[in-house]
């Protein structure tokens, strides 16, 4: 019997590993589950931009792990036709900022078919988007979740473990809804020459066998009670970071991981807020119009009477992400940052 | 061509050409919302193809798409409901013009901007493929499509993977205001597909045997394993592009020439003269369609209009 069977089985692996298994597992139980995208399934290529599919296309064949030309309307387009049709594709663009390319498909397609339809179709699809600023210039490290929450219509994941990776991604590959699945290129954990710089890559155990997270749980990362800080993806180990620092001020953080931002977990953020009164939102996504507005206005929408100080967006700047890494630090929101600004509260 | 297959293609011209009649009246007199973009003139090329086409063959409609839908089999109540913003709706009133389509009926509900639908119309073909369903896909375009970049992917990736697929452009000539010619760095609008290495081919759109013939054999083609191609139908919208339009951009002398190519027009003379109606018996089917767009109507105006609890429920799967 595969170990995958036994219950009791775990494995340490990073997330580029829990999504590989998460993508094989979901393959081989289910027939209409399908990769496409570009240098997925190449002999002797990537595996995907970052690892994901190495291997896939060996045992599923290059028809189940579908390399494309680099068109990524018409990777968002054919996902969303053979989602229409009764197929469950997971698409992939390499790149989150290569979704732009894509966006007529995402937006107007994929997000409003259901709608237009009067709730007739469904388009069960998962298009995979690697983001986040790793030195490689404005148009590799954009974190593009904010747009996303913008379109009624698609789901937002974000996973920062590889335990969440693969019950998240399951979860997504189910989901009859499109599912844009953010995952943070220091996060992934590959090795060798493709170990990213800076890297976090948190590893973790993983079950074996198959299980979901529902959407719309967050996860307490650390219980603290004096201050809530929220953050997802990358941002989530920054604000772990950032709470450990703060312990020494004995200022006792409680650290939030929505794990998806559409749908959000306002009823766990609110529970946590009400105890401790303040919250500070840390993001990687540029600031104006963006996912850290959104939590603060909900907030105050709905508890303002519990804030004991103004919700505090810690997020990178409004700039285009810079590419010396001098800049770049500067761009993405550090421990210190976030140290800084929750002082300022107390 | 047989008898049973022409006074089927005759009467479902007829009835596109008298719903859109239908529609443009109750437009102009304020009883139906939003915009319409009419297909009075086009007749022959969707009811040539679908003709062709059973329920679990799919096709693919653009923001013109009356006309596909029908001859598709979207039933006229639930088009007239849609249009009227009823919850009997083809799309519960969530659509409107621009969207009505029924997928029990292989109408995917229309897709209305510009090639918007082309990559999707190849992903559904791949999907057919990867289940080796044996049903065909057949995606309608407009001329002024051809110069979207989705159209670019999308032709090229059913290209490669030899999909069942027919992209059906229907050239009149004009995107909104714009005539074809002046738009594209080519001689014909087909010179486009050699660069992606798909077979294309150029059809009388007025004449609906014509079209019908074709796609017949293109499906029979591809039932050999060929595939994707491309049909030009040549037509003419007898209409301006969309409400508000008086076709002040094209000359008079060319809408009378192609409204002598009127293809219900011929259909009629032809079944006519190969005697199978004779004129007394074209008024009635006329009648009977009036009958039937009015009960349509009816049914459309004593419907509930759509809950707005369902906005919510209509946004996830």
């Amino acid at each position: 019997m595969s170990m995958r069977n036994n219950k009791n089985s775990t494995q340490k692996m990073t997330i580029a590993e829990s999504l590989r298994l998460t993508i094989q597992q979901e393959m081989e139980r289910d027939k209409k589950v399908f990769c496409i995208g570009e240098d997925i399934g190449i002999k002797g290529g990537f595996g995907g931009a970052f690892t994901v599919t190495l291997g896939l296309s060996e045992q599923f064949g290059h028809e189940r792990i579908l390399d494309t030309p680099i068109s990524e309307t018409g990777i968002a387009g054919v996902a969303i036709g053979a989602a229409l049709s009764g197929m469950r594709p997971i698409a992939d663009v390499q790149y989150s900022d290569f979704l732009f390319c894509a966006m007529d498909q995402l937006v107007n397609q994929a997000a409003k078919l259901r709608f237009m339809s009067g709730g007739k179709l469904k388009v069960p699809m998962v298009m995979r988007a690697p983001g986040g600023a790793t030195t490689r210039g404005s148009q590799h490290s954009q974190s593009l979740e904010s747009y996303f929450l913008h379109v009624p219509g698609l789901k937002v994941v974000c996973p920062s473990t590889a335990y969440d990776a693969k019950g998240l991604l399951t979860a997504a590959i189910r989901d009859d809804s499109p599912v844009l699945f953010f995952e943070h290129k220091l996060l992934y954990g590959s090795k060798g020459n493709r170990a990213e710089k800076g890297s976090i890559s948190p590893v973790g155990e993983v079950p074996l066998y198959d299980y979901t997270i529902p959407f719309g749980k967050a996860k307490i990362r650390k219980k603290g009670k004096d201050v809530t800080i929220l953050g997802k993806l990358r941002s989530v180990y920054t604000a772990l970071e950032a709470s450990k620092i703060l312990d020494q001020h004995t200022i006792s953080c409680e650290v939030i991981d929505p794990r998806t931002i559409v749908p959000f977990d306002s009823k766990l953020l609110f529970n946590s807020v009400k105890k401790t009164g303040r919250l500070v939102i840390v993001d990687e996504c540029t600031k104006t119009g963006g996912w850290a507005g959104e939590i603060s206005a909900l907030v105050q929408e709905n508890i303002f009477k519990y804030l004991k100080k103004p919700v505090v967006r810690v997020t990178a700047p409004d700039t285009p992400v810079p590419f010396a890494p001098k800049l770049e630090n500067f761009f993405i929101p550090q421990a210190k940052d976030v140290v800084k600004e929750v002082l300022k509260l107390f | 061509m047989n008898k049973k297959l022409l006074l089927s293609m005759h009467r479902k011209m007829l009835t596109i050409r008298l719903f859109e009649e239908k529609l443009n009246s109750l437009f102009l007199q304020g009883q139906i919302p939003g915009t319409l973009h009419l297909y009075n003139g086009q007749e022959a090329c969707a009811v040539g193809v679908c003709e062709n086409l059973n329920d679990k063959d799919w096709i693919l409609s653009t923001h013109r798409p009356h006309g596909h839908a029908i001859a598709k089999g979207v039933s006229l109540q639930s088009m007239m409901a849609e249009l009227f913003a009823k919850e009997t709706g083809c799309c519960g009133g969530f659509g409107g013009s621009m969207h009505v389509g029924d997928i029990n009926k292989g109408s995917v509900p229309a897709i209305a901007i510009v090639g918007g639908n082309i990559p999707i119309a190849t992903g559904v073909a791949l999907s057919f493929k990867m289940q080796k369903r044996k049903n065909v896909v057949c995606c309608f375009l407009g001329d002024g499509a051809i110069n979207e970049g989705a159209f670019h992917e999308g032709v090229n990736m059913a290209s490669i993977w030899g999909l069942p697929l027919i992209f059906v452009c229907e050239n009149n000539l004009y995107g909104a205001s714009t005539r074809i010619e002046n738009m594209i760095g080519v001689e014909k609008l087909t010179d486009r597909l050699k660069g992606y290495g798909v077979k294309s081919f150029s059809v009388d759109g007025m004449d609906v045997t014509k079209v019908y013939t074709m796609i017949n054999n293109l499906i029979k083609k591809i039932k050999f394993g060929q595939g994707p191609f491309f049909l030009e139908c040549k037509t003419y919208r007898f209409v301006g592009h969309s409400r508000s339009d008086t076709n002040k951009y094209r000359q008079k002398s060319e809408e009378i020439f192609w409204k002598k190519k009127d293809p219900i027009i011929r259909i009629e003379k032809k079944l006519v003269k190969e005697k199978i109606l004779d004129t007394l018996s074209i008024d009635k089917i006329h009648e009977e369609i009036k009958h039937e767009l009015n009960q349509a109507v009816k049914f459309a105006k004593s419907s509930p209009h759509p809950k707005i609890l369902n906005m919510k429920k209509y946004v996830y799967a």
